[in-house]
């Protein structure tokens, strides 16, 4: 018989303690392991930064000294304004450019949305400065369209504007179509029945649950295109930008702690813009219940065929520019001879020795996807599905999300102060493939954990106490079911890394070393050297290799859907 | 008296500034079904988990079969978990799942093909070996996940809501099959739930939490009939709720009615305000004779028609403004002809009474 006993003093101390579980232990152990590595080369690098940026060249403190000689030169100030109205001028077209697409491709019932989505992605396989190869083609000196810019140059503020609006804008076209196809079509339906104008819906139920997203792509574009480097290098001609400050500040003038207090003032844009997208995410409520239905377009023939257009004509808008630049490899020599040539890629390249940085690229995209993929789904699983240890977890979450908040630039520059110290025990690293790897994987670490970290979400929690009441091992669990349910997002996270890895620029450019040269850094040098149409020719080589493995991605996850569909197929009649 | 399989005492478990378990002390006895009930966030589940070993105890012991285990991690303990949502891992097949923790062992793959072949046989599904989780229903799926979870024949079986995400009628039919399995088997069980027909209809012992205490331990039909306290008596099945005083010498007084109490009633003293529980079924309506003591004139005020039988709500001459709910069978309803405004005569047997 079941008894109560009276409440009894308590027999035991304070606080329960557990015995040491190995498992756990190793869990914790890893736990640890992962948050000294996200401190060391995430950490310590921006420290090093901020450290030089208040010492002279000997190493002694010097208080605010560069700063004050920063603000009181007027180039460094004029390059600070034109990085800021740019990146500005390049939101203004980039956000509503997107969003109209992606109000075509989720409100309209035009045809071919598909095909028009994939074209509209195609930036993302190319490094940032196709485009602005292109654009020299279309507007240069040399230009086919040269007559349309009314005698202004493309090189300068028009060229950066409009390459940096093709390269970002797949970013933002994926963040704003998101945010509108979670939008509840019983809002729409409700409002239907109170018999609302179009117009009216359209500000009252669609802008506000979209508004978020729009923030949000606004950021990304903002924080790019302060960011970048390849672009204004390519095509900025004359006008400066922080980022080509810090390069010539680095590079070319070896003074270090300038270098560095413009890393950090390019970093305060950067941070201001990650700020504002998170403190929108804490205010956004759920517009999207469980319960909500997606929205389903209705077929207007006027706005239908108004959205065909618009999408048709910016597709055909970007085809022309990745068109010129692939145009270009294969041609003898702009404008003089357009026949068919393959003297870029022959000589060009492989005679020219510069074939090398390909394979380096090549190589950089296989270990970043392959290390990368690994370390972020396994501290992301760590995070998500081990006990106790609260602190370093919370410590973790941190540090994964502070990468987006750090222009490649930035990370570069901290990676030269702090791993080219000689009295660093890790300055072994420095000049080697290992540090290309390990700042691509760190540049590009917030992305990954995100689709690692929802993955993992969505597996059903309980997994880990079932392993553990069967008294098998979580790692087991791990390789026999976690990973494997997770293989898609695994997959995405390797294609992700490798694209990125292969059109990274700013990052490595004060990291590579003569035998760990990249493909990104070639084309720069090639372009310096005015070989346009080898710079051209290795452009189209990244896009190829990227086109490539995206569709081996596309393979591998139809094979594996079908896997899946394969688990759901329709259930057994009852017995 | 043998020792009980799970002795736990004094179990605290804060988070934060709020206790979810405040000294808790329980004895679970050698193959019964133990039912822990109560509402959301009485702390059910959490105590479930601390004998599971995936929470840890502020304070208290835990001794398994004559073990103590207060401190050993959850790998280290001897139980099977099933969960709400089965749990089963969606990408092996059904044989997989339940051979999981038989892998480990390191049995020979003979030895694990009967064993699974046995388990799938006796929970009723020995042709799904070969078919994925995502296949099944989700009674089948809730049988697949008690079948993984007893493979490794382990000596204390927990089981975490496991009926709620099932639909009525899938609910009802497990619900048998658990409790003629577990019985079959004669293991230790603990079950979690927040039904307590489930509780009433499967357990050897009902254990009633609320807020982090126990509030009472018994066998389903002592709490139905003796609730020890007003939590109890409201949450475990329906009760009527009268206020009423004590007029001394076992009497109450509800209204303008004066009422016999049960035997043990005489305890309180005049005029102490009580609570007056009785249940629908036990309130007698034109069946005792006039002289019998607590019958009161009342008369039809609402008929809720609800299949086999009705909750009929009568006003009470004596005591207007407390209605009181008489459950009839719909026999008895047509036998009495009873229709709103009709007169009746209600009997309040004093023994079905509790005073609290």
């Amino acid at each position: 018989m079941a008894t109560v006993a009276t409440p009894l003093p308590a027999p035991s101390p304070a606080r329960t303690r557990t015995i040491a579980d190995p498992q756990q232990r190793l869990a914790q152990t890893l736990l640890v392991v992962a948050c000294a590595m996200l401190a060391v080369f995430l950490l310590a690098p921006l420290a090093a930064i901020l450290v030089k940026s208040v010492q002279d060249k000997a190493g002694a403190f010097v208080g605010l000294a560069h700063f004050r000689a920063y603000v009181q030169s007027p180039a460094l100030i004029e390059s600070a304004w034109n990085t800021l109205w740019v990146a500005l001028a390049v939101t203004a077209i980039t956000v509503p450019l997107a969003f109209t697409f992606a109000y075509a491709l989720t409100r309209s019932c035009m045809p071919a949305k598909g095909v028009f989505r994939l074209i509209a992605l195609t930036p993302i396989l190319a490094p940032s400065m196709l485009a602005a190869i292109s654009f020299i083609q279309w507007f240069g000196n040399q230009g086919a369209l040269k007559s349309l810019l009314f005698g202004y140059s493309v090189y300068g503020p028009i060229g950066i504007i409009v390459s940096a609006v093709y390269a970002i804008f797949p970013h933002a076209l994926m963040i704003i179509v998101t945010a509108l196809l979670l939008t509840d079509r019983r809002l729409f339906e409700a409002a239907e029945s109170l018999r609302t104008s179009a117009r009216r819906k359209f500000f009252t139920i669609t802008l506000p649950a979209a508004r978020y997203g729009i923030v949000s792509a606004a950021m990304v574009v903002f924080s790019y295109t302060v960011s970048d480097f390849g672009i204004p290098k390519v095509i900025g001609g004359n006008f400066h930008v922080l980022a080509i400050d810090i390069y010539q500040q680095v590079i070319g003038q070896q003074n270090f702690n300038r270098g560095a207090v413009v890393g950090l003032i390019l970093l305060a844009p950067v941070v201001f813009a990650f700020v504002v997208d998170l403190l929108m995410q804490r205010s956004q409520q759920a517009h999207f219940t469980a319960r909500a239905v997606a929205f389903m377009p209705r077929p207007s023939r006027g706005f239908d065929a108004a959205m065909l257009v618009f999408c048709a004509i910016v597709c055909a808008l970007m085809l022309a520019v990745l068109g010129m630049a692939v145009f270009t490899s294969f041609i003898k020599l702009w404008p003089y001879d357009l026949s068919f040539s393959l003297r870029h890629y022959v000589f060009g390249l492989v005679d020219g020795g510069v074939i090398d940085s390909y394979f380096n690229s090549v190589k950089l995209g296989f270990y970043t996807a392959l290390f990368g993929t690994m370390l972020v789904f396994a501290t992301a699983y760590l995070i998500e599905k081990t006990r106790g240890m609260r602190a370093t977890r919370a410590a973790i979450r941190l540090l994964a999300a502070i990468p987006m908040a750090v222009p490649g630039m930035v990370l570069g520059l901290g990676y030269i102060f702090f791993f080219n110290d000689p009295r660093n025990p890790l300055h072994f690293l420095y000049g080697s493939m290992a540090i290309l790897v390990l700042s691509t994987i760190i540049h590009y670490y917030t992305s990954s954990h995100l689709t690692a970290a929802t993955a993992l979400k969505a597996l059903d929690n309980e997994f880990e106490a079932v392993s553990a009441s069967l008294k098998v091992p979580f790692y087991k669990t791990f390789v026999r079911v976690t990973a494997p349910v997770c293989l898609p997002a695994i997959l995405d996270i390797a294609r992700y890394l490798f694209i990125n890895a292969m059109v990274t620029l700013s990052a490595v450019i004060f990291l590579y070393s003569p035998d760990t040269k990249l493909a990104s850094i070639a084309i720069v040098n090639l372009d310096e050297a005015g070989e346009i149409g080898a710079a051209a020719a290795m452009a189209t080589l990244i896009v190829a290799t990227s086109t490539v493995v995206c569709l081996v991605y596309a393979l591998l996850t139809r094979v594996l859907l079908r896997r899946t569909q394969a688990w759901r197929a329709p259930p057994t009649p009852n017995p | 008296m043998t020792e009980p399989y799970l002795r736990l005492t004094g179990i605290t478990k804060r988070f934060g500034r709020f206790t979810a378990l405040d000294r808790v002390s329980l004895d679970v006895p050698r193959g019964s079904l133990v039912t822990f009930l109560g509402p959301s966030g009485c702390g059910k589940t959490t105590l479930l988990r601390i004998v599971a070993g995936l929470e840890t105890q502020d304070e208290g012991t835990l001794v398994q079969d004559g073990r103590d285990i207060s401190r050993l991690p959850a790998t280290r303990r001897d139980y099977g978990i099933v969960f709400q949502s089965y749990a089963l891992f969606p990408n092996l097949t059904i044989f997989d799942n339940v051979a999981y923790g038989l892998v480990n062992r390191r049995a020979g793959r003979e030895k694990i093909k009967s064993r699974v072949a046995e388990l799938l046989k006796l929970v009723g599904l020995p042709d799904v070996g070969k078919h994925f989780p995502g296949q099944l229903s989700g009674g089948q799926q809730q049988r697949i996940a008690l079948a993984r979870a007893l493979a490794t024949a382990p000596g204390l079986l927990l089981l975490d809501e496991p009926l709620s995400a099932l639909d009525a009628l899938e609910r009802v039919r497990l619900r048998a099959e658990i409790r003629a399995l577990q019985q079959r088997l004669g293991v230790t069980t603990i079950m979690v739930t927040h039904d307590q027909e489930e509780a009433l209809s499967m357990a050897d012992h009902i254990v009633v939490m609320s807020s982090g205490r126990i509030e009472q331990v018994g066998t389903p039909q002592t709490i139905y009939r003796e609730p020890a306290t007003a939590f109890v008596a409201d949450f475990v099945g329906k009760v009527n709720v009268l206020s009423a005083v004590a007029e001394g010498q076992g009497r109450v007084r509800v209204g303008d009615l004066v009422l016999q109490g049960a035997t043990g009633s005489e305890s309180f003293a005049p005029g102490t305000p009580l609570r007056l529980y009785l249940r629908p079924e036990d309130v007698m309506v034109n069946g005792a004779s006039a002289d019998h003591p607590n019958v009161a004139p009342a008369s039809v005020q609402k008929i809720e028609f609800l299949g086999a039988f009705c909750l009929v709500t009568v006003t009470l001459q004596g005591a207007p403004a407390q209605p009181l709910v008489v459950n009839l069978s719909r026999h008895s309803l047509d036998r009495m002809a009873l229709a709103v405004g009709t007169p009746l005569r209600v009997g309040l047997p004093c023994e079905c009474m509790r005073l609290l």
